[in-house]
This record gives structure tokens, C-alpha cells and sequence, in this order.
């Protein structure tokens, strides 16, 4: 059945694309749309019975080359299944929105269309094939099709040059892939990846790690782990607001899934790999959201976000891989059902924010935090979304990212009863760093809501209140509902988590058991306490409300020390909101400021612009990047423009093609004749 | 239950008796135990007037600020007896409930548009975040020492093994003064008496507050106080019986008054720049604590 319907699914996307050139731009969204939807529906109900019957396994004969082509889906695949789909779901219905404004460029738009469905089948098939080299096509046809989907306003400079930033670096990343899928190719004779399986676990652990550290490097890029970052602040901002969500909320995701899966298949030192993930998780994490924090830009503050969230599913992550090193079940539990409901968490959340920034992008037409202001009052609907989003994105309760956070918070804390020393030092590392992360989200996002949509508008502009059509909001309202009500219900997916850790573990021990309901329970407790909270406030509010309709209300402009003008351009603004985070943060982070002050008695214009720059990519990508070229200068000389030159290089080649080899017999030989003696 | 009862009853006084320590201090008779109280209630029948700027934050930030703390005090335990409601993990839950109403109260703040209140808003937001660390370590350690993780089974098997719990208890109360003092924006982080906007941290941002909301903060504050305290008494109650632990939480809430009304004589404000190395003396110690766990445990290797 699932064969079947995965063979459909393809088709559709296929028919749909054919068929697309013979429609007007009108009727390529609807088609789009209802293909998106479909492929959708196709993909939930593979995804819900393989949870509900037990893996699908198939193969097609392939050629040659590829071998034959095992299809695998597992829990874990249908549980990325699931996630894609619902993102895209909600991507394809309020793009089909943002869009409109851009009716006009209909050869973009059809392209746009056409990588959009490529993207999505792309990426539902990577999570189902299980071969090497077709999983690589695959996995090219989804860097290319995202390329094109980035790139949509490419007449724009900066989005081109983010767009092949972004082209570059998931190509490193396939390079990285090839390499890994090489090695076991050429090890085990298949590109099966249960070869990838049996070849690790008859060799030493150095070598599984080696090849694990191959495939770490590159997931890491897609996934956008630090230091493999440098491409995502740069394509957030230059995508439209939809794919930015898609591609925050599912296509970096892939990375996570190709590292689950491969942790999945490589057998080696899991100790070690679980130190590894852990440290390079926490360091994402602060760093992340570190740079987030001085970000001006509110698309730009989002993708160092997603960065941020990376880190917290790698240390997920990499508690479950110390839990499998050290054979603590509860552990493995914790870490990696953290990481994976915090995987649908950051897609529900991220792409909430990203779609009403979309929306706050369409009304202001620019991203300028310093720019925005009082938006609350001009786009309630959206304002409350991303209030939303936000409260969800630091981890507070009642919504979801509390959840998956409180998860990792039990499996550190139930780390902290191992015997040794070493893993409780990682896991205390572990625990500050979720905290710091914690805390610095919390001065990200009142910066981000505070700014944007509450106070007075920073600059002047029209005040009418936006036209936020339902088409619009009503799929934010989906993915906001689905936030609450995971916050709230979180044992809801509890049994399908339970059945993706199987896969890690499979014979769970009696202790494990028991622990396990421990944490259903106390997951239980935090649904009901969360709706408590809700109750409770609402019961107090209510109460206000009737205590304060018998007092006398009076408005009144805010306070302002007997100052009674026009404040708007005193508020306080974002860079000073995170001032003194700026002076505390300095050492670490990269900030140029250009500073005009005002000096003489009559002193100019005065401003004040700060630059936060990445640390990381200067010294990995910009510093080496610029060596290389002035190293490649020194032979520009060669390209001379002279056309008898370049016939005389490509003569020296020819000839010393052919010559080399026969000298280097000769030499052989000689040396031979001289052994001989 | 019983610590919930304990808890507001505690509330309603805390603020008289450091404020009749201050007066003692400073050589004053100063006003009933009760003025404090008193002034909420006055304030609770007030009028209010609310800003053109504000929007449906403004209005409901109080109140969630409010529940917020509520919730967490429903959580904390009176030595064996639990909480309303207890799970394992639920610290966690008590540290992000009350980051919650923290959030509300910061975007209160900047819902304003004023001037001054986004400075407090600010400040409210760095120094919060700074304390956190010390809270979850703290905690580590101690559900690292009974290996349990929630409230109830920490306070409740925390003397079960050695003695040398006591002496934990004894730091840990200092990290919970001091977490209380950076919490409630009082000396010497933040000078609540200040009447400088550019000096203050909670007081600023609640400037446009005004009637029942202020009454309400204000309130909140005291309860956020005894809660403090409670936890504090937790380190020592253990398993007493109620009729020791109920004098002994008395007696640790009334000495924590005194001691932050004595603080709040004695010292200065820091400078505002100087705050956060203050409050990453508060990690430092509860890292301290947490190796000193270990060390009993003998854990080291």
C-alpha cells in the first residue's frame, strides 16, 4: 500500500509540473496548491500507517550503478514525514498569499511554483530512500530546488549573492555526503545503507567514527550548526517570508534527520560521539542566539534563531548518544525524544514567526527593527501570532517549546545519577549552557515583540490598519493552535516518540519502564498545570475586570516627566534595549559601530550605527577566502587575454601529458637498473 | 497545602517586618507591620488611569505577572508535605512559570512607548537572565544529592544521608537571599527608594501602572518574597513534624525579612555596570555547591 501511494505521490509532482505550463499564473497557484495538498494528505497517511502498522520495507531493482533500491520507511522517517508535510501545508497556503503581490513576474512565479513542489518531494524522499547514490541525487534535486526558491527575488543584489552562498555551501555539504557514501561504498560493494551497518560494526570504533564525522560534517551544513552556519543568516533575510519558514521550519531539519539516521547505522565509541554532539550543540546554541540578539534585522534575528534551535536538538541529541554510551535507557528516552519533538516544535513555531514577518514585511516594506513600532495596534492578528511565537520559541509554558525543552531538562538531570565523573561534568556544561540559551532567547524576543509591535512607531508612515485578509491568518491559526495544543496535551505524541526511541533501544529494561511512566506522568502534570495556568489567569483577569468596571478609568498620555510632546523618537529602540547585553557580550561577539558625535557649538547631524559581524565566518570563510585570492593573484598573469598564449598553456599541457608518463617509466626503470646492481 | 497557607499568610507581613527593620535601622520608629498591606488594599480601591499607547498587554501583563508567581507557589512543598502539585522536574516548571510573567512584565514595559520604562525593561531582562544559572545549578546539585527531581522529594530527602546537608542548606539559603534580592529588584542590584528613573530596574517599568494593577505588582512582589522564604525554610524543615517546621518557617521567614531590611541599610547600590559580575557571583557559588555534592556523593574520579 505504502509502494503504491509513495509511487503516486512522486507522480503527482511530476503531472503537476508538466501540466503547470498550461495554466495562467492564477491558475498555477491553485493547481499548486491543491497539489501540495494532496501530496500532503498522501504523505500524512503514509507516515500514520506506518505508526500504526510497523515499517514499510520494499525495494525497486535499480541499475547498475545504483544497485538495487531499498525504500525504508520507519518511525523515524514518518515522523519527518509528518513534520515537512505540515509545515509545507501551512507554507503552500499562506504563500499562495504573500505571493500575490508579485502577480506580475509570471515566468518567476511559474519557476518559483515548480521548485516549490520539487522541494517538497525531494525532501519526503530523502527521508524514505535508503541508498547512497540515489539518496545524493536526491539531495541535489533539494539543494537546487531550495536554491531556486531562495532566490526568488533575485534582481535584487543581495539576494543573488546569499543565494549562491547559500548554492556553495549545501554543494560542500554533498560533498562531504559523497565522500561518506563513497567510503562505504567502496568498503562494502552497496550502497545499502544497511551496509553502512554491518560494515561499522566489524570494524575498529576510530573508523566508525571517522566516517561518522564525515556524514556529521555534512548534515552539520544543511543542519546549520556552528561553525557550519555562515550560510543561513544570509538566505533567511533574501527569501521570501513563506520559504524562509519552510526552510527554517523543514529544510534544515533534514540535516537532523540525516544525522539521526546515520546515528542510527554507524555502530561505534557512542560515548565519544555523545561528548562531541553535546559540545558542539551547547556552543551552537549560545552562539547562536548570542548573535541573534544583536541582529536589527528581524529576519536576520530569526535564522541566528534557528541556529539556536539547532543547539538545543543537538544536545538532545547528544544526551540520548551518552545514554547509549553509558547504557542509561532513560537517557537515550529524554535526549532524543527531546530532540525530535523539539525538531516539530522549532518547524510549528519558526515558521509562525517567519510568516508574520512576512506579514509585517508586506505592510512596512522593510525588515529594520529600529524602523518598526506600535504595529500591534495596525496588525492585531499577526501581532498576537507572533507574541505567540515568541513566548513558544523561549520555552515558556503553556506552549510547545516548553515541552521538548523540559524533556532534555529531565534526561540532563536524570544524567546526573551516572557513577562517573566525565559525563557529569559534560551534562553540568549541558545544563548552563540550556540555561544561558533560555535566558538570552528571553532578551531576544521582548526585544523582538517589544520593538516591532508595541510602543509608537519609530519612523513616520501611514497609520491606517493593515488589511489582514483571513486567507491569510487562517493557516497562522492552524500552526498556532497546533503550538497550543501540544503545549498543553503533550502526551499526545508520547507514543509515537516511544516508538522512534525503539529503533535506538530496542530492548528497553524493566528500570527503564518504570522511569519511563515517571516522565509520562510528570508529562501529564505539565499539561495540566499549563491549563491550569491558563484558567487561573483568565479566572484573575475576569476578576480585575469586574473589580476595575466600578473604579474610574481615565486615559491619558504614558508618563513622560512632565515632557508632554511627541515621545516617539525617545522610546527606548533595540540597540538600546540590549545595551548592556552589548557591553557584556563584546569580548566574544564582532560589533563595529560608526559613531558621529556631536562635537562644536553647532554641532551636525549625530548617529549611531552598529554593524554586528559573525566572528566565525570571518575567520572561516572571509579570511580564508581572501588568502586564496590574493594567492590565486600571484598567477593572473596567465590569463592574458592572448589567444596564441593560451594555445602555447594548452600545448604544455598536451605535451607534458604525454611526455610525463614516459619520463616517469624511464626513471622507474633506471632506478630499477641501479637496484639491480 | 499547608505551605500554600503558609505562604500567603507570610506575604501579607513580610514586607512590614523589612520595613520596620529598615526604620529600626535608621533610628526611626516606622510605621505598623501592616502599612505595607494596608497600602496595597488602598491601592486595590483606586482608579487607574491606563496610557493611549497601551494595548491588551498592558492590561493583562499584571495579572499573568501575578498567577504566574501563584502557580509557582502552588508548587512548593512544607518539608514532607507537598505542594498542590508535584512531578518530577517540576523546578523546572516553577523557573519557567515565573520567567513567564517576567516576559509579560518587560513587554508591559516597552508597551508603553516611554522613555524610561524600556531601561528598566532592559535591565529586568539581562539581570533575569544572569540569575537563572544559579537556580538550575543549585537545584542540579541537590537533585544530584537525593536524586530526585522534584521540590518535594528534594526537601523531603535532603538530611536523609550525612549531616553535611545542613551546611549545603546554610549556602544555598545565601544563594536564595541574594536570588531573591536580584528577583525582587532590591539593594543592592536595584534601590526600590530611588526617585532617580535612570537608577531603578522594577520601578521603572511600572511607572504607567497605576490603582488595582499597581496594587497587584506590588503584591506580587511580597508573595514572591515569602516564596523565597519558603524555599529557604525547605532547606532545613526535612521531615519535622508540623508542629516544629510551622515555628521554624516562622522563624526562617521573619530572619530573612530582617536580613533583607538589614541589606537594604547597610549597603549601597552598585553601580549599574558592576551588576553582572555581581550576579555571576551567584553561579560561582553554586557551582561551588554542586562540586561539594559531588564531592560527598564521591563522585570524583
Amino acid at each position: 500500500m505504502e509502494k503504491f501511494l509513495i509511487e503516486i505521490f512522486n507522480l503527482l509532482a511530476v503531472v503537476a509540473i508538466v501540466s503547470l505550463f498550461f495554466f495562467k499564473t492564477r491558475g498555477k497557484g491553485i493547481l499548486a496548491l491543491c497539489v501540495i495538498s494532496l501530496q500532503v494528505i498522501i504523505g500524512s497517511v503514509v507516515a500514520f500507517s506506518v505508526f500504526s502498522n510497523g515499517i514499510s520495507e520494499y525495494f525497486y531493482p535499480g541499475s547498475f550503478i545504483t544497485g538495487r533500491i531499498p525504500i525504508r520507511i520507519d518511525y523515524l522517517s514518518a515522523w519527518f514525514m509528518l513534520i515537512i508535510s505540515f509545515t509545507f501545508l501551512t507554507g503552500a497556503w499562506y504563500g499562495s498569499q504573500y505571493m500575490k503581490q508579485y502577480i506580475d513576474q509570471a515566468d518567476n512565479i511559474t519557476l518559483h511554483i515548480v521548485a516549490f513542489i520539487l522541494a517538497y518531494t525531494a525532501l519526503i524522499d530523502i527521508c524514505i530512500v535508503q541508498n547512497g547514490i540515489v539518496m545524493l541525487v536526491v539531495w541535489e534535486i533539494m539543494a537546487l530546488s531550495s536554491f531556486v526558491v531562495v532566490i526568488f527575488e533575485h534582481y535584487k543584489k543581495e539576494t543573488l549573492k546569499a543565494g549562491i552562498n547559500f548554492l556553495v555551501q549545501s554543494h560542500v555539504s554533498i560533498l562531504f555526503l559523497t565522500i561518506a557514501f563513497m567510503w562505504a561504498k567502496v568498503k562494502t560493494g552497496s550502497f545499502d545503507f544497511a551496509a553502512i551497518a554491518t560494515y561499522t560494526s566489524t570494524q575498529s570504533a576510530i573508523t566508525g567514527m571517522g566516517l561518522f564525522l564525515c556524514f556529521f560534517i555534512g548534515f552539520a551544513i544543511k543542519a546549520g550548526f556552528v561553525p557550519f552556519h555562515t550560510w543561513l543568516p544570509l538566505a533567511h533575510p533574501a527569501a521570501p517570508a513563506h520559504i524562509s519558514g519552510i526552510m527554517s521550519g523543514v529544510i534544515i531539519k533534514i540535516g537532523i534527520y540525516g544525522i539521526l539516521r546515520v546515528l542510527l547505522l554507524i555502530s561505534t565509541d557512542m560515548k565519544d560521539i555523545g561528548y562531541f554532539i553535546v559540545v558542539i550543540s551547547v556552543i551552537t546554541g549560545v552562539y547562536g542566539v548570542m548573535l541573534a540578539i544583536v541582529q536589527h534585522n528581524l529576519k536576520k534575528l530569526l535564522a541566528y534563531h534557528s541556529i539556536e534551535n539547532i543547539g538545543i536538538i543537538g544536545i538532545g541529541i547528544g544526551v540520548g548518544c551518552l545514554g547509549l554510551g553509558y547504557g542509561n535507557q532513560i537517557l537515550v528516552f529524554c535526549g532524543f525524544g527531546g530532540a525530535l519533538l523539539h525538531t516539530l516544535n522549532h518547524s510549528l513555531f519558526k515558521s509562525l514567526l517567519f510568516y508574520t514577518t512576512g506579514n509585517v514585511y508586506q505592510a512596512k516594506h522593510t525588515m529594520d527593527i529600529e524602523a518598526m513600532g506600535g504595529l500591534l495596534k495596525r496588525m492585531p492578528r499577526s501581532g498576537y501570532l507572533f507574541l505567540i511565537g515568541s513566548l513558544a520559541i523561549c520555552g515558556l509554558p503553556p506552549f510547545n517549546g516548553f515541552v521538548s525543552e523540559f524533556f532534555i531538562y529531565n534526561g540532563l538531570f536524570n544524567g546526573l545519577y551516572t557513577k562517573q565523573f566525565l559525563p557529569i561534568l559534560f551534562i553540568l556544561f549541558a545544563i548552563l549552557g540550556l540555561v544561558i540559551i533560555g535566558g538570552l532567547a528571553l532578551v531576544c524576543f521582548t526585544k523582538a515583540f517589544g520593538i516591532v509591535f508595541l510602543g509608537t512607531p519609530r519612523v513616520k508612515g501611514s497609520q491606517e490598519v493593515i488589511n489582514e485578509s483571513p486567507l491569510r491568518i487562517v493557516p497562522l491559526y492552524f500552526v498556532a493552535l497546533a503550538i497550543v495544543l501540544i503545549g498543553v496535551f503533550p502526551v499526545l505524541l508520547s507514543p509515537m516518540l516511544q516508538k522512534i526511541i525503539l529503533l535506538y533501544q530496542p530492548a528497553p529494561s524493566p528500570l527503564m519502564t518504570i522511569q519511563l511512566n515517571t516522565l509520562l506522568e510528570s508529562l501529564t502534570s505539565v499539561g495540566w498545570y499549563s491549563l491550569g495556568f491558563i484558567a487561573l489567569t483568565s479566572f484573575f483577569y475576569l476578576i480585575r475586570h469586574f473589580v476595575i468596571a466600578h473604579r474610574v478609568i481615565t486615559s491619558d498620555s504614558t508618563w513622560g516627566c512632565a515632557y508632554t510632546g511627541d515621545a516617539s523618537k525617545m522610546q527606548y529602540t533595540a540597540s538600546s534595549f540590549i545595551r548592556s547585553y552589548r557591553k557584556l557580550a563584546e569580548p566574544v561577539l564582532q560589533i563595529k559601530r560608526d559613531k558621529k558625535e556631536a562635537i562644536g557649538l553647532y554641532p551636525d547631524h549625530i548617529s549611531q550605527v552598529t554593524h554586528p559581524h559573525d566572528k566565525v565566518e570571518t575567520w572561516l570563510i572571509d579570511k580564508p577566502l581572501y588568502l586564496t585570492k590574493r594567492l590565486l593573484n600571484r598567477f593572473a598573469f596567465l590569463q592574458n587575454g592572448n589567444v596564441r598564449a593560451y594555445i602555447l598553456y594548452g600545448f604544455i599541457f598536451i605535451s607534458s601529458a604525454i611526455v610525463l608518463p614516459i619520463v616517469i617509466d624511464k626513471i622507474v626503470l633506471i632506478i630499477k637498473f641501479f637496484n639491480q646492481l | 497545602m499547608v505551605s500554600f497557607l503558609l505562604i500567603i499568610l507570610a506575604s501579607l507581613f513580610f514586607m512590614g517586618f523589612v520595613i520596620r527593620t529598615k526604620s529600626i535601622a535608621s533610628g526611626r520608629k516606622g510605621p505598623g507591620i501592616l502599612q505595607p498591606m494596608k497600602d496595597i488594599l488602598r491601592l486595590w480601591k483606586k482608579g487607574s488611569v491606563y496610557s493611549t499607547t497601551t494595548s491588551f498587554i498592558f492590561q493583562i501583563a499584571p495579572t499573568a505577572y501575578f498567577t504566574s508567581v501563584l502557580m509557582a507557589i502552588l508548587m512548593i512543598p512544607h518539608g514532607s508535605n507537598p505542594g498542590f502539585i508535584s512531578f518530577e522536574g517540576d523546578f523546572v516548571m516553577f523557573a519557567y512559570i515565573l520567567t513567564f510573567g517576567k516576559f509579560f512584565m518587560i513587554i508591559s514595559a516597552l508597551d508603553t512607548g516611554s522613555s524610561f520604562e524600556g531601561m528598566g525593561a532592559s535591565r529586568e531582562a539581562l539581570f533575569s537572565m544572569l540569575v537563572e544559572p544559579a537556580f538550575f545549578i543549585l537545584m542540579g546539585s541537590f537533585a544530584l544529592l537525593t536524586g530526585h527531581t522534584s521540590f518535594h522529594s528534594i526537601f523531603s530527602l535532603l538530611h536523609y544521608g550525612s549531616n553535611i546537608s545542613y551546611m549545603l542548606g546554610v549556602l544555598a539559603s545565601i544563594v536564595f537571599v541574594l536570588i531573591a534580592m536580584i528577583e525582587n529588584s532590591r539593594m543592592p542590584v536595584d534601590d526600590p527608594k530611588t526617585h532617580l528613573e535612570l537608577t531603578m530596574v522594577h520601578e521603572v517599568m511600572i511607572l504607567d501602572n497605576s490603582g488595582f494593577d499597581l496594587g497587584l505588582i506590588m503584591y506580587t512582589t511580597h508573595l514572591k518574597f515569602a516564596m523565597y522564604g519558603a524555599i529557604i525554610a525547605n532547606f532545613f524543615i526535612g521531615m519535622l513534624p508540623l508542629e516544629i517546621s510551622i515555628p521554624i518557617f516562622i522563624g526562617i521567614q521573619l530572619g530573612f525579612a530582617i536580613a533583607v531590611g538589614l541589606i537594604e541599610s547597610f549597603m549601597a547600590r552598585f553601580r549599574m555596570g558592576n551588576n553582572p559580575q555581581f550576579i555571576f557571583i551567584l553561579t560561582s557559588v553554586s557551582l561551588l555547591i554542586f562540586f561539594g555534592v559531588l564531592l560527598v556523593l564521591g563522585k570524583f574520579m
